[in-house]
């Protein structure tokens, strides 16, 4: 390998090059802040294994180089939870949008952090349906346009570390795409956490959102998070509501420690089947 | 491969069709299963909930059956035999996830045990009419298996067939059984482990760097690796190549597509099991599945008490459709008569094998009960004219 090679490279399906990503846009940045936080965490990328939904962000999956699996729209999150309990050795990073998540996927959103899977989930916000042109998403702020909304949406935005933090998650942060070593760091404590670990990335989509809201290109995007963006560490979540030009607090808001669901399943059916209890093997059937 | 003794609870026992089921599951090597609830037929994973943790494996209820019916499919790719089990209103919300199993190959099993519909219909009384859903519910170009079984011994043993057959074709196997037969109890025969053959995953030989997730070997079937052993594989259900690699174009999607179609279509006559009696002297032939096979007996019975020429075909294999079969015995006889608690399903099947050699005779029934043999009698005397 020569000197020149960019470090991420090692990490990427570069058979897969050219990606199918926007210029601007900021998904590649998140995939580039990832790939750092496995070289920071010198985490082993045998046992990491990636699950994506479907979107403009859902395409991550298929340009890591780990196992990794582009399942169906929203249901990234209990296609994950299967493969951790069926093999808790492994890592399992859950990668896609804010609608895969919060809208189509939203009850299993919840229902994950309540039962604090152990997951990390990245959740790359751009505030709107991207693959499909640009829809409103339950994360579109108040007054934007949309391809659905062509004359402003009227409803109120979703709160997503509100409503993780609610539901149960450990981990709960939010930077923007313009905090790459900030994102890098929370993507690589995530992994030294057990449970269910949530980080949302405000992210450009140029082409649509803000092209729609005459808030310019890629870099203006880049000058606004710079300007707006508050670091608010332990921030209370029901007061990082976003808006469309307004201030955007971001930071690490919560982190906590509860047992995670695998570790009270074990403990639950150690007490009540004393002997008679058989700790789940390899299930691997080869 | 031999059954995992651990599993396995040998010994006469007098279940019913559910919890047979549940039993044949965890003797197939099935260690997990997700679910959400719904009659009539969450005493499966009941049962495998309080089984489950005695042999080492894991249940988990889930939100809903959109995530029950994937989350399995996550198991199977960290290693395990899984399944889920549910009823209509369910199984509508799983079609998108079978199709995910088909495209992916994934070797799985999703248990329906059918009840009245459409929509919530009869929560607690049998129908027969998810068949067609079975086969056609999810998007696209697929196939499937599907099994019917009739007694709670057959829920047992075809449940091991159902997972055999799952892991032999990569394919998403539905056990289809009804209501009555999910309830019924009976006496249920497990036999030893050494005496229960399981068919192990297809798993890849190959060295890292040389193993490509859908490269087949002449026989249509590829081989499969699991997350965590080193292979760094992709999977989607987007039309792939051989890599697992996306390519949305029309050559891949059609080498694709016919492939996950022909390697149930090539097979179809091994996958077929079906019972038969006195077919040699038929003049007509009653076609049966599941519970209805069972009162089918009772009016074939009958009309041969009267020497009426009638013989009796009980398809257990529904999907892919014994057509083989059928086509072979219209060749001779003169008619066939298919009753099934639907408006009419399976029937067609039997007359597009037919292909107007010989007559079709439907015996519908909404559902909510099963036939009065009579009811079949009546049709198959006027097969028989
Ligand atoms: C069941 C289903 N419904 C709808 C779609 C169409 N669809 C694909 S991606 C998408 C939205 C993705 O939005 P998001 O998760 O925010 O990802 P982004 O593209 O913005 O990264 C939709 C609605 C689909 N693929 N499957
Ligand atoms: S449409 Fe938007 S989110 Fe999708 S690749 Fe382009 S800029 Fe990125
Ligand atoms: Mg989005």
């Amino acid at each position: 390998m020569s000197d020149f090679t960019n470090p991420v490279e090692p990490f990427l399906r570069t058979d897969r090059m050219p990606h199918i990503w926007c210029p601007g846009c900021g998904i590649g940045t998140t995939v580039n802040c990832f790939a750092r936080a496995l070289i920071e965490s010198k985490i082993d990328l045998e046992s990491l294994a990636l699950v994506s939904g479907i979107g403009c962000t859902g395409r991550v999956a298929g340009y890591v180089k780990l196992d990794s699996f582009h399942t169906t729209h929203g249901r990234a999150i209990p296609f994950a939870t299967g493969l951790k309990l069926a093999n808790p050795k492994l890592n399992v990073v859950v990668y896609s949008g804010d609608g895969d998540l919060s809208a189509i996927g939203g009850n299993h959103l919840i229902h994950a952090a309540r039962r604090n899977i152990d997951l990390k989930v990245i959740c790359v916000n751009n505030l709107i349906y991207a693959m499909t042109g640009g829809q409103t998403a339950p994360t579109t702020p108040s007054h934007a346009i949309t391809s659905t909304s062509p004359y402003g949406t009227c409803e109120p935005a979703f709160n997503l570390p509100h409503l993780v933090e609610a539901a149960g998650a450990v981990y709960v942060a939010r930077w923007t795409t313009f905090h790459v070593r900030q994102l890098a760091r929370s993507i690589a404590e995530a992994f030294n956490k057990k449970g269910f670990s949530f980080i949302e990335v405000i992210s450009p989509c140029p082409t649509l959102y803000q092209r729609r809201n005459k808030l310019g290109d890629g870099l203006d995007t880049m000058k606004y998070y710079k300007e707006k963006s508050k670091v608010k560490h332990g921030a209370p979540t029901s007061e990082v509501g976003l808006t469309m030009t307004g201030e955007i607090i971001v930071g690490k808001f919560v982190d906590r420690d509860r047992p995670d669901y695998q570790t009270m399943v074990r403990a639950q059916l150690t007490e009540s089947l004393g002997d008679r209890f058989v700790e789940q093997a390899e299930m691997v059937c080869s | 491969m031999k059954a995992d003794p651990r599993g396995v609870l040998t010994g006469v026992h007098f279940l019913d069709g559910d919890h047979a089921c549940c039993e044949g599951a965890l003797a197939a090597g099935a260690r997990f299963a997700s679910g959400y609830p719904i009659t009539p037929s969450t005493e499966i994973v009941e049962r495998f909930a309080a089984r489950v943790p005695t042999v080492g494996g894991t249940f988990i209820q889930m939100e809903d059956e959109l995530a029950a019916s994937i989350t399995l499919q996550g198991a199977v790719w960290g290693g395990a035999k899984a399944f889920t089990v549910t009823s209509g209103p369910g199984f509508s919300l799983m079609m998108e996830h079978i199709g995910y199993a088909a495209m992916t190959e994934t070797p799985c099993v999703f248990v329906d045990v059918q009840r009245g519909g459409p929509s919530t219909g009869l929560p607690t009384l049998p129908a027969q009419a998810d068949m067609m859903q079975a086969r056609w519910g999810s998007h696209g170009d697929y196939e499937i298996i599907a099994l019917c079984p009739n007694s709670p011994q057959e829920c047992f043993d075809l449940t091991i067939k159902a997972f055999n057959l799952a892991e032999e074709y990569r394919v998403p196997v539905m056990f289809m059984m009804d209501e009555v037969v999910g309830h019924m109890t009976e006496k249920v025969v497990i036999p030893p482990a050494d005496q229960i053959e399981v068919v192990p995953r297809r798993h890849t030989r190959k060295p890292l760097g040389e193993y490509l997730p859908y490269q087949t070997n002449g026989d249509m079937v590829p081989e499969i690796a699991h997350a965590g052993e080193g292979y760094k594989f992709h999977i989607t259900g987007l039309t792939h190549d051989e890599r697992g690699y996306p390519n949305m174009t029309p050559p891949v999607q059609d080498k694709l597509v016919r492939r996950l179609q022909n390697k149930i279509r090539n097979a179809a006559d091994r996958i077929a099991l079906y019972e038969e009696e006195n077919l040699q002297d038929a003049e007509v032939v009653v076609v049966s599945y599941g519970i209805t096979s069972r009162v089918a007996q009772r009016a074939i019975e009958m009309a041969r008490a009267k020497k009426l020429p009638v013989g009796k075909l009980r398809l257990i294999t529904a999907w892919p459709f014994p057509e083989t079969k059928i086509r072979e015995l219209s060749a001779y006889v003169k008619a066939f008569v298919v009753p099934e608690l639907n408006l009419g399903q399976m029937v067609h099947e039997v007359e597009r094998a037919a292909a107007g050699k010989a007559r079709t005779f439907a015996v519908p029934h909404a559902g909510g009960s099963v036939h009065h043999p009579e009811d079949i009698l009546k049709v198959i005397v006027e097969a028989c004219r």
